[in-house]
């Protein structure tokens, strides 16, 4: 059900992480001011790019399983949040390295970005205690959802409130994500998210696959057992 | 609806009154969290950034305790049962529920916010009012309609206590930046209104969306 069309997703997502890598070391070019430790900026930037898509991606599925009571969207919207917390962790590891070598410190606060993904992410840590906490799993899939849907409406209005602080006592001139990258940067930058985007969506065809084919067995057995 | 809302309403303000639960309980706490402030970071007045921080973090801890108290009599008496069997709209449910936390709210800040002007504020509370009131009042609503969600979301689940801290505090977080840096001009040695506008629309903002969303998805909530 869940599993179709993934051989090619999966191919198509190796050609492209292997072709952006290639083009991270061999085609884009040292950054003048940071040196070789901004080639990490093609991880972190696509993978918190990713995660967030994902938390939000997350919401809409929970409103679409409030609407139409459908478990198998609370599934696919429990799939997606569960591996955007994954990526997450990734986001906040590569951040602090870069920030490491290239402010000195492992953490900073003056990074907008990276302090309201912070937030972001220790919301969403609380969607695992508060889904398995409920036992009944038809209760569980509607409460689920509305965590999801009130947590997506969060996540913009976070980084508002985060860059308007950050702002008020550091005016910043550009956002230094922005747009103006360089050309053969630039291509390397949308390679690199866009193998980073096939890996979540390869990934979560995988996940929802597993644990819609867990779920079969499970209810194979209770059969098994019943008429045994 | 209005009427099933202050029926509900009326009910819980009756409960606090007799039981005297949960405000006497975030008063005292947020007194308790002054004297901790004063020893752990060893001042005996504070002013501006320190002392907005401070005060704000102290309120939404307090926040805390009433927000995980708001469905204790549903939970632990089975209210929940003639609530939901009785033929009453979810949004009269989340309207009261989040008006009576409104009202804890203001209740412990008649008491907390004085005292904290006795106990720590080196400037002296004159020169905040009235801007302070309009700071409370947005950062108070903001918390009722976040806390009726989050105390909604926790009340079925088995280890409730610890979810509504965990989920609370993260969603404060805007409510925090917002009402913090609108007060710490107001507790400058020199009082001054300083980009007020800016933060009292952010807070706008945030109570607009949460309100809208909470009403929207409680119906989900506490059902069968």
């Amino acid at each position: 059900m869940y599993s179709k069309g993934l051989a090619p997703l999966a191919a198509a997502t190796v050609v492209t992480i292997t072709a952006a890598f290639a083009m991270v070391f061999f085609y884009a070019p040292n950054d003048a001011d940071q040196g070789f430790i901004q080639k990490i900026f093609y991880v972190h930037v696509p993978m918190a790019i990713v995660a967030l898509c994902g938390f939000v991606a997350g919401g809409v599925f929970a409103i679409k399983h409030l609407r139409s009571g459908d478990s198998s969207w609370d599934l696919r919207s429990y799939v997606a949040i569960h591996l955007s917390i994954i990526l997450g962790v990734g986001v906040l590891a590569t951040g602090a390295i870069w920030a490491k070598a290239s402010w000195g410190h492992w953490w900073v606060w003056d990074e907008p970005v990276l302090v309201s993904f912070l937030v972001v992410f220790l919301l969403y840590c609380v969607y695992y205690p508060l889904r398995f906490s409920i036992e009944d799993p038809d209760r569980q899939a509607r409460y689920s959802s509305v965590f999801a849907i009130a947590a997506g409406a969060f996540v913009p209005l976070n980084f508002v409130a985060v860059r308007m602080a950050e702002t008020f006592t550091h005016p910043r001139v550009l956002s230094q994500t922005g747009g103006d990258l360089p050309g053969d940067m630039r291509l390397t930058f949308l390679v690199s998210l866009l193998g980073m985007a096939l890996l979540f969506v390869t990934l979560w065809k995988l996940e929802l696959t597993a644990k819609h084919a867990s779920m079969q067995l499970k209810r194979l057995r209770n059969r098994a057992r019943v008429a045994a | 609806m209005i009427a099933a809302a202050r029926t509900i309403l009326r009910k819980d303000l009756l409960i606090e009154l007799r039981t005297k639960e949960s405000v006497p309980a975030m008063v005292l706490f947020s007194i308790t969290v002054y004297v901790l402030f004063h020893f752990g970071l060893d001042r005996d007045s504070l002013d501006g950034e320190l002392a907005s921080g401070v005060l704000w973090v102290t309120l939404l801890l307090a926040a805390v305790i009433g927000v995980a108290r708001l469905f204790a009599a549903e939970r632990e008496q089975g209210g929940i049962d003639g609530l939901l069997l009785s033929p009453v709209d979810h949004t009269a449910l989340f309207v009261a529920k989040a008006t009576a936390l409104f009202l804890f709210l203001t209740a412990v800040e008649l008491v907390a916010v004085p005292a904290f002007g006795l106990l720590l504020l080196g400037p002296g509370l004159g020169g905040a009012f009235p801007e302070l009131f309009a700071v409370l009042a947005l950062g108070n609503l903001g918390v009722a309609a976040v806390g009726a969600l989050v105390s909604a979301l926790a009340a079925e689940t088995r280890a409730h206590e610890l979810i509504v801290p965990i989920l609370l505090l993260p969603l404060l977080v805007p409510v925090l930046i917002a009402c913090a840096q609108a007060t710490e001009p107001l507790f400058r040695q020199e009082a001054v209104t300083e980009d007020l506008g800016r933060w009292l629309g952010l807070l706008t903002l945030y109570d607009v969306v949460f309100v809208l969303l909470s009403v929207a998805v409680f119906d989900f909530l506490l059902e069968d």
